[in-house]
Formats: structure tokens, C-alpha cells, sequence
């Protein structure tokens, strides 16, 4: 059942991007170009699912436990550390360079891009260099 | 590209936050997809099965956007190199601040979290300068 629920989750998630366009490389650089002709599509879709998970991620906290499994699997660290601005740093240097981000990027693995494939290969490659590195510290 | 109409952002934004509530709820797991990913990568693979299955509902759910809407998933705007640059950056960056715009943009901030709070508006302000220094580079690139 559990597995069955992340299946669901992943599968309303990929819809959720793509109904509000951030599978659209061009619109998610929109955003970021604030020097050219700005587009703030990803500020609504920002905002409605910030506004919607405030109001929702504290109720489903204050629960004693999740539904399907034994306990909250909650971040821990709490500091405002170097790991945390250089990595988000770099993180978004890479956005801008394409304009996809994790999520986008496998949801738009379908549609078969070499671009896109390229682009989830490499990432695969960055997230197990950087843990090697932040296991370092 | 057609305009897409500030209600059916925020439409899409929900569902997306509805989703990231819905793992939290049920499996008591953050929608984080760096960071799901990382969780099955060596040295420390854990608990893969519910992982396996969040990443193929989203990559089955591109599939679905494909066969009823094809022009959902747009087509990429920076050449190859380019987007393999971008892939290295973006993996080895939200390694290293445990999360990207689902995990610290979405999740942490639904949370209320100071550390996903900053990396939020650190990551918005080097892709804004990257986008910039590109366009000046490559004048014409951006969209």
C-alpha cells in the first residue's frame, strides 16, 4: 500500500508541473530572466503550492504518524551552514544554465529529448559526487 | 509559447503541494526529488522501494502528459553541452544543500524552515544571474 501511494504521489506531482508549465524549460528561464521579458507563471505555481502545504504540512505533523509507515522521516538539520548557501549556490547556476530542475526533468524524460536525458544522466552523476563530498564534512 | 493563465499556475501549484502532503501523510516521506534520488545512490542506499516507485510515477506521469497534452513537456532551449553542464551543477548542488526547488522550494518552505528559506532565495538569485551572464554571452538564448 505505501508503495502504491508514492507511485500516486509521483504520478499527481508530474501532472501538477506540467498543468502549470514548469515543463516548459523556456517559461521556468521566463522567471529567471528578470532583466528581459519576465514571466511569473512560476511564482503562481510557487505560491499555490506553498499557500496549500502551510496549511497542510502542520496538521499532517501534529498527526502521532503517517498512515502507511511507522514514523515521520522529518529533515533534522536546523543551521544556516556553507553547505547549505554554496550547495543552493551552485544548485541554481545549473537552473539557470537550462532551465530544468529534478522534477521537471523526469517528468520530461518521456517526451524523449537527448537534452533531457543528458541533463538526468550528469544530475545522477552530481547528487553521488556531492554526497561523497558532504560525507567528507 | 501560449500564455498560461495565472489560475491554472496556481491550479497546477496545488496539485503539486497537494501531492508533496498527500507522501507526507500517507508514507511520512518528504516529496524531495533530489533527494529521493540521492537516497538510492551508493554509499548510503536506503529504503528503495517507495523511492523506485515516486520516481516512476513521475516519470509515467510525463508519459501520460505526452499521450493527452504533448505540448506540456516543452522542448529544451539550451544545447546539449549545455544542459549536461547543467545537469553536473544542479545534482552536486542540491547534494550538498540536502534539497532543490521540490525539497527546500515546496516542502521546507511548507514547513516553515529557516535553512529552506535561504537556500529558496539563493538558488532564485544565481539562476537569475546565470540567465543574465548566458544572455549576455549568447545574446538571443533566452526565450
Amino acid at each position: 500500500m505505501s508503495r502504491l501511494s508514492a507511485f500516486l504521489c509521483g504520478f499527481v506531482f508530474a501532472l501538477g508541473l506540467g498543468i502549470s508549465g514548469m515543463t516548459q524549460p523556456a517559461r521556468v528561464i521566463g522567471f529567471l530572466d528578470v532583466a528581459g521579458a519576465w514571466d511569473a507563471t512560476l511564482l503562481y505555481v510557487m505560491g499555490g503550492a506553498v499557500v496549500f502545504g502551510n496549511l497542510a504540512f502542520p496538521r499532517v505533523i501534529a498527526r502521532r504518524r503517517p498512515v502507511l509507515s511507522a514514523a515521520f522521516a522529518l529533515p533534522v538539520r536546523s543551521s544556516i551552514d556553507a553547505g547549505l548557501v554554496i550547495g543552493a549556490g551552485l544548485f541554481g547556476i545549473g537552473w539557470g544554465l537550462s532551465g530544468y530542475c529534478p522534477g521537471p526533468a523526469m517528468v520530461s524524460l518521456a517526451a524523449g529529448s537527448s537534452s533531457v536525458m543528458a541533463f538526468v544522466a550528469c544530475m545522477t552523476l552530481g547528487i553521488f559526487l556531492g554526497r561523497r563530498v558532504l560525507d567528507r564534512f | 509559447m501560449a500564455e498560461i493563465s495565472w489560475l491554472r499556475a496556481v491550479g497546477g501549484g496545488v496539485l503539486i503541494g497537494a501531492a508533496a502532503t498527500a507522501l507526507l501523510l500517507f508514507n511520512g516521506r518528504i516529496a524531495g526529488i533530489s533527494g529521493i534520488m540521492g537516497g538510492l545512490l551508493p554509499p548510503r542506499v536506503d529504503e528503495g522501494g517507495w523511492r523506485w516507485l515516486f520516481l516512476g510515477g513521475l516519470v509515467l506521469g510525463g508519459a501520460f502528459l505526452v499521450l493527452v497534452q504533448p505540448s506540456a513537456i516543452g522542448a529544451p532551449v539550451r544545447p546539449l553541452a549545455l544542459s549536461a553542464a547543467s545537469g553536473l551543477f544542479v545534482g552536486f548542488g542540491t547534494a550538498i544543500s540536502n534539497g532543490c526547488t521540490s525539497g527546500h522550494g515546496v516542502c521546507g518552505l511548507s514547513r516553515r524552515s529557516w535553512r529552506s528559506l535561504v537556500a529558496t532565495c539563493t538558488f532564485i538569485a544565481t539562476g537569475a544571474v546565470t540567465v543574465y551572464v548566458v544572455e549576455q554571452l549568447i545574446p538571443g538564448s533566452s526565450p
